[in-house]
């Protein structure tokens, strides 16, 4: 397995007015080329930031603190190149480095299909923008019979609509040559995931950042949605990086798991591992509250006793102890544990696993 | 689309009247008419004939008639385009307008344009600059601008003109050249006088635009497709521009529509009284003031109809800008 992106001992904080919130404290992560990795965790645990951080793309107030996010790149109009390593959270947010990796090497899509759309431009046009930034083509058509083709030009407004409208039909959305002229408001849910999922793949990006991409659809749509994912990443070789609070949904796509909980990760193994054999008491609840069919009907569903802390006043030494079920006092509220490897492949933040 | 307008223009029409109507009794509401004031006047200057003049007039203008009867008779002389005639002036008001329509459109369009050119790109760096200490300042100056008004801030000016440069700044002319014809010399004298009360109207003018164009664009920064279209590889500056200005400025064209472009009769009022300038607006503050019902009441349809025109074209443009938006 190739290493794209590797995140390493990543800290943000954010300096608000009521204190520092540790929004992602020592998270690290591989994503490797082509293959899937999930993120999971409830609202406000800090996913959806240490994906933003991979694309340097921190909200204010946020900071990275400490920590890198190494991207592995490697032309991908040149796939005999040889690979640079890029630190991303040393570039400019702003600068031309890292908009070239943002869409053209990192493609990402967002929780909220309705609004994630640009209300006055077409489909057509937004996936256009897009391929102008990051899509090249040969440069003569008589060269394409050439072995090596080294030289490449921008697409021209033509073409842009021919690929949009391809990309369009790719991502399954119906009468693709009417569709790349119609706006956000006259296209469904779905379709605007959809669409998003098209101007991301347009620039045929090497990884995909999906955060929580079907939270705001219905459950078929979700399927066909996961589906569509699926599939494409088996034609396009791309790696990516599933963010959702849904045990389910990550089960179907993730070959492994980073389960994260306040800002910490807890916990990350292989897909299977995970699901089989979970180590931390956190992921153990999680995996707990899921709803099973066939269960007795009169029995309650098992859920997380307590509260998501407050993140100004984190809980001291583990920050999960006040509602874990396997407390230990005397040890857990006193004791950071420390990132474990328990068996091979398989991380736990725990004190169960420490010698203390 | 077409049949929209003409249903649009058709209430308009409606409503012009309706407007004709309430604002011909409510201006002939207090006691007395224009002719009573004149009556006092001319008898405490002690002239014996005023009695029999003040009849005379009282005929001319038909003010013996009853209110519907002349009601009627000028608003059908209006749409024949005449307005009537000014007592105050005995003129018809459409004469009196027209000469100073010309002057009002160019200082009126002129604040516009500075007002515009000013406020949107310091809301956008207001906006992108939240809490910055330029977004400070900005805010600061805004809130003074909107707390004063543009009057004081032209007898401001008139006093530092007149006591530290020792100028006249009033009007739109130097004395020589209010009444000599159209040259590059009088051009060159107007554009001297017209700066002065283009920036006091751009004052007050774009401190509201720019606290607007702030606030829209800070709600539009926090929307999904923001962050979408950066994480497309987009600059900062086009995300700004292309994505959230296109889409907070949409609100704008409403106000341009209802508030700027009605603004173009009778903007600024009270200013230009204390400066003195030849506009439309003290023309109508004296017609109020002095009962000169025709005058006054002309005014008021042309504002109600600038006002109906205006939203009118907001919409057209609204639907021509934002496809979200159907004219219906």
């Amino acid at each position: 397995m190739e290493p794209l992106v590797e995140v390493k001992n990543l800290n943000v904080e954010f300096d608000v007015r009521d204190g520092i919130v540790h929004a992602v404290d020592g998270v690290s992560f591989t994503v490797h080329r082509g293959r899937t990795l999930g993120v999971i965790g409830e609202s406000g645990c800090g996913k959806s930031i240490t994906a933003k951080t991979i694309m340097q793309m921190v909200p204010k107030p946020g900071e990275i603190t400490s920590g890198e996010v190494l991207f592995h790149y490697r032309d991908k109009y040149d796939p005999e190149g040889d690979i640079e390593v890029i630190n991303i959270t040393n570039l400019d947010p702003d600068g031309r480095r890292i908009r070239k990796i943002r869409g053209g090497e990192i493609g990402m899509i967002f929780q909220e299909p309705m609004s994630s759309l640009t209300p006055v431009y077409t489909s057509g046009t937004l996936i256009g923008e897009a391929l102008h930034l990051h899509r090249l083509v040969p440069k003569t058509v008589g060269e394409e019979m050439a072995q090596n083709i080294k030289e490449y030009r921008h697409v021209t407004d033509e073409e842009a609509r021919e690929i949009s409208i391809e990309m369009l039909r790719k991502v399954g959305i119906p009468k693709p040559e009417q569709r790349v002229d119609s706006y956000a408001h006259q296209l469904s849910g779905g379709q605007r995931q959809r669409v998003m999922i098209a101007i991301a793949l347009s620039c045929r990006p090497a990884m995909l950042i999906a955060d929580e991409p079907t939270t705001a659809l219905d459950v078929s749509i979700e399927a066909q949605i996961l589906d569509l994912m699926a599939d494409l990443q088996e034609t396009v070789d791309m790696a990516i990086m599933f963010i959702t609070h849904d045990l389910g949904v990550i089960a179907e796509v993730a070959d492994e798991i980073v389960v994260m909980y306040m800002g910490k990760q807890v916990e990350t193994a292989d897909a299977t591992e995970l699901y089989y054999n979970p180590l931390h008491p956190y992921t153990r609840a999680l995996l707990k509250s899921i709803p099973q069919i066939g269960k007795r009907s009169t029995q309650r569903l098992a859920s997380i006793k307590g509260m998501v802390p407050d993140p100004f006043n984190l809980p001291s030494g583990c920050v999960f102890h006040p509602r874990c079920p396997e407390y230990m006092p005397g040890k857990c509220d006193r004791i950071v544990p420390k990132w474990t490897e328990v068996e091979e492949g398989h991380y736990a933040r725990c004190l169960l696993y420490e010698e203390v | 689309m077409l049949t929209y307008i003409g249903r649009r223009l058709v209430y308009s029409f409606i409503m012009l009247v309706l407007v004709s109507f309430v604002s011909f009794i409510i201006i002939e509401l207090p006691p007395g008419d224009y002719l009573t004031q004149k009556l006092q006047e001319l008898q405490a200057r002690g002239d014996r004939s005023a009695e029999m003049r003040i009849e005379e007039y009282r005929a001319r203008y038909g003010l013996d008639k009853p209110l519907m009867e002349r009601y009627w008779i000028w608003i059908s002389n209006f749409i024949k385009g005449d307005f009537g005639e000014s007592f105050e002036y005995e003129r018809p008001v459409a004469e009196l307008l027209g000469q100073r329509l010309g002057m009002t459109v160019i200082l009126a369009l002129s604040t516009l344009l500075v007002t515009w050119v000013i406020a949107i790109p310091v809301g956008v760096y207001s906006a992108t600059h939240q809490y910055s200490t330029g977004d400070q300042i900005i805010t600061t100056l805004s809130f003074i601008g909107l707390g004063m008004p543009s009057f004081l801030l032209a007898l401001l000016v008139l006093f530092f003109a007149v006591m530290v440069l020792d100028q006249d700044i009033g009007g739109l002319f130097s004395r020589e050249f209010a009444d000599a014809p159209w040259s590059w010399a009088k051009v060159w004298n107007l554009l001297k006088h017209l700066w002065i009360p283009t920036l006091i109207g751009a004052v007050t003018g774009t401190a509201g635009l720019v606290r607007i164009m702030r606030g829209n664009l800070l709600e539009t920064l926090g929307q999904p497709f923001v962050e979408a279209a950066r994480a497309r590889g987009l600059k900062n500056r086009t995300v700004t521009w292309k994505h959230a200005v296109r889409v907070a400025i949409n609100p704008l064209i409403v106000i341009l529509g209802t508030e700027a472009f009605p603004s173009i009769i009778v903007g600024n009022t009270l200013m230009a009284v204390v400066l003195n300038l030849p506009t439309i607006g003290p023309l109508y503050i004296n017609a109020l003031v002095g009962q000169d019902m025709y005058m006054a009441g002309t005014i008021l349809v042309f504002i109600v109809g600038m006002i109906m025109l205006g939203s009118l074209l907001a919409d057209i443009a609204l639907a021509a800008l934002d496809p979200r938006i159907r004219l219906e």
